[in-house]
């Protein structure tokens, strides 16, 4: 054996450490890390911005967060604008060319699927609106597919070596969410067509996959918290209405929900916007599904 | 029924390709850049004129207009002009007898070098400090704490080079070097065009997910042929006809700077804390210059000043904010080898009071309500302790934000 085969063994042998090198995956919500973990598995190491008790519209470009973004090689966010008031900066800050917008390691979840309340006009007096539409894309479990397969693709194109365990995790997570909608199947039934009130556009995409008719929407605005006035208003439209059901996120405060609950005599909750920390996406849309049909009568 | 529930899964999938295809919708004003208009305005009324006994003042250092009077409106554009490279440029209108433009910021910096490193090139906000590179309308207090007043002429902007580097740490850690002509206050003319030294390193990271921290050091040096500042009179008739120059000077300036930051479950939106703290020391000289008409003294001019504040603001439910700010400064100048033309010592000190040597004290208290993020107004009054003096003064602001506006800085 040559000098130059043995070094080219030795070359190969090396391989696989280099490629062990796992991928650092930068999540702007809990839901994208969740995802990214069920696809890359323990091939990436994943950061999640924030978690599920914080409001993603409004977070703070921290010194931690552009450290993170500093040293990650792929962004997954939920993108369509809503990270609008802290990404930018956090993306200036940090500077890192293998993350910036147009990049292969920059991932727009939100972009990746139809998204529901495109605006025909754009005012700030029309409230918190997304020119993109709205990004709230992970409350509906159907996109939620959608994003993962074009996250396997953008994994596998950045990380070819492990391109089949990307493939097969997609299928893992592909096979679970059909045995979960199958098990669902009489909560769904029985929640389709049920009238609820919500208390952001957020919820939107849920209604849009149970089938839910939103009948009130308590901000009065996207991202307007509601005044007294805006309240009493709602309550008249609502009066003669069945509603079966008030939803909030966790996040924001029960107080105007529960003020409707209590004057409607109509069930108020507040359900998490995206997992809890660790929580499988399987877990999170058995969790809210049966949290409804818990609450609707 | 099973089929109603698996079918979207199918369809989901098979679309997949075609929302790709969706996102492509540019059109031309895409490309136009970001355009930020503040309009800031309002009410001030207070006694003395703004004066800080031991102190050459220069760069923007002063008080609104008493009255009503517009502040700084500031007209922002900035984008991306390509893959590489940023720009921005900032003008502040200024509207008292006369309007006048001024330019704050414009500058271009590097997007997404290798390693870590940004370049920033033009005319910008030194990254000294904390509060330095915060233009005034994301500032929590209608005026600059007296520190920046005093010892940077409220901003060190100026023309040159800026080297940033953002280490891998997994905490935040950056440090930049700048180059600079040298020719902005606390610095003045120069020959060279390049005599300003600047460098500046930030730590910072999380505390809990409720509250984070950002720790700073930093320095400044230069120097100079010449620098003017207002000499400080009693007298409106008399400041006309007297200068106050610093010949063959040399200033040096190093600080630290402090914040904290606390929102429950970190979410600023309903209520947030911020504390901040910073101080910084002064050492400059050269040869002093008063000329009144055809009378002069002369002098070697040592002066080391100090200088820090404390500020506290809380916002204690959605839109509400209140804050408190302490201000501190001492002043501490030398003179040798006077030589008087026609100007005694005495009528010097008595003029300029650059003899004080007493600490200047500030204790200001605001608060401000903002309906959205993009408007603000604001209430603030203070009192001002001098050795000699004491003044009050009031501040009623209006802050109102057209147009694209990103996010503030940490």
């Amino acid at each position: 054996m040559s000098i130059i085969q043995r070094l080219m063994l030795l070359l190969l042998a090396s391989l696989p450490s280099l490629a062990q090198a796992q991928l650092k995956v930068f999540a702007c919500e809990p839901e994208w890390a969740s995802l990214s973990y069920a696809i890359a598995g323990e091939h990436a190491e994943i950061f999640s911005a924030t978690h599920a008790l914080q409001d993603p519209h409004h977070i703070e470009a921290r010194p931690a967060l552009i450290a993170q973004l500093r040293r990650a090689d792929l962004l997954v966010c939920s993108g369509a604008e809503l990270e609008v008031g802290w990404l930018p900066l956090l993306l200036r800050s940090a500077n890192n060319a293998k993350v910036m917008p147009g990049t292969a390691g920059y991932f727009e979840a939100a972009m990746q699927v139809d998204r529901l309340d495109i605006p025909a006009q754009l005012d700030r007096s029309l409230g918190d609106i997304h020119a993109q539409g709205n990004p709230h894309v992970q409350l509906d479990p159907l996109r939620m597919l959608q994003i993962a397969a074009q996250l396997t693709q953008r994994l596998t194109q950045m990380d070819a070596a492990h391109a089949n365990d990307y493939q097969q995790n997609l299928q893992k997570l592909q096979t679970q969410m059909q045995q979960l909608l199958s098990e669902l199947e009489p909560q769904l039934a029985h929640l389709k067509n049920k009238p609820v009130v919500i208390h952001h556009d957020s919820w939107k995409y849920l209604a849009d996959w149970l089938q839910l008719k939103i009948v009130g929407n308590i901000e009065p605005k996207p991202g307007i918290p509601p005044s007294p006035t805006d309240l009493q208003n709602l309550l008249q439209q609502l009066h003669n209405q069945p509603v079966s059901l008030i939803i909030r996120s966790s996040y924001q405060s029960d107080k105007p929900t529960l003020w409707l609950s209590t004057h409607l005599k109509v069930p108020a909750i507040g359900l998490p916007a995206t997992v809890s920390n660790g929580q499988s996406l399987p877990a999170y849309y058995r969790h809210l599904v049966n949290e409804l049909a818990r609450v609707i009568p | 029924m099973r089929s109603i529930y698996l079918l979207p899964i199918g369809l989901a999938l098979a679309i997949n390709a075609q929302a790709e295809n969706n996102t492509n919708n540019i059109t031309s004003n895409t490309f136009n850049p970001a355009i930020s208009l503040i309009l800031d305005g309002g009410y001030a009324d207070y006694d003395d004129e703004f004066e800080l006994p031991g102190f050459q003042l220069g760069g923007e250092a002063g008080l609104p207009e008493k009255g009503f009077g517009l502040n700084h409106s500031e007209l922002s554009i900035s984008a991306n002009i390509d893959n590489r490279f940023y720009g921005s440029t900032t003008l502040a209108i200024e509207s008292s007898d006369e309007t006048e433009v001024e330019l704050e910021e414009a500058f271009l910096e590097t997007l997404g070098l290798e390693g870590g490193f940004t370049i920033k090139a033009g005319q910008f906000f030194s990254g000294i400090g904390y509060l330095n590179a915060v233009h005034e309308h994301a500032q929590d207090f209608a005026d600059v704490p007296l520190v920046y007043a005093a010892l940077l002429g409220n901003h060190l902007t100026d023309q040159g080079v800026q080297l940033r580097w953002l280490a891998p740490t997994p905490f935040y850690w950056l440090s930049g070097i700048e180059v600079t002509r040298g020719q902005a206050y606390p610095s003045g003319d120069n020959e060279t065009g390049r005599e300003g030294r600047a460098l500046f390193s930030k730590i910072g990271g999380d505390f809990s997910t409720s509250s984070s921290w950002q720790l700073g050091v930093f320095g400044y040096q230069s120097q100079f042929d010449s620098r003017e500042a207002g000499a400080h009179h009693h007298g409106e008739e008399e400041a006309e006809t007297a200068t106050l120059t610093l010949n063959a000077g040399e200033v040096e300036l190093y600080g630290i700077d402090w914040v904290y930051k606390w929102a429950p479950n970190g979410n600023p939106k309903q209520q947030h804390f911020k504390l901040q703290a910073e101080w910084m020391l002064r050492d400059e000289n050269g040869d002093l210059q008063f000329d009144e008409e055809i009378n002069s003294l002369a002098a070697d001019y040592e002066g080391q000043h100090q200088g820090a504040y404390v500020q506290a603001v809380y916002q204690w439910q959605p839109r509400w904010r209140s804050g408190l700010r302490y201000d501190r400064l001492t002043p501490d100048n030398t003179f040798d080898d006077i030589t008087e033309s026609g100007v005694s010592t005495d009528e010097f000190f008595e003029d300029t009071e650059l003899n004080a040597d007493a600490a200047i004290t500030q204790v200001s208290a605001m608060i401000d309500y903002s309906y959205s993020e993009f408007s603000r107004l604001r209430l603030q009054a203070g009192r001002i302790d001098t050795d000699e003096s004491a003044d009050n003064r009031i501040m009623l602001q209006y802050q109102m934000s057209l147009g694209s506006h990103g996010a503030h800085a940490f």
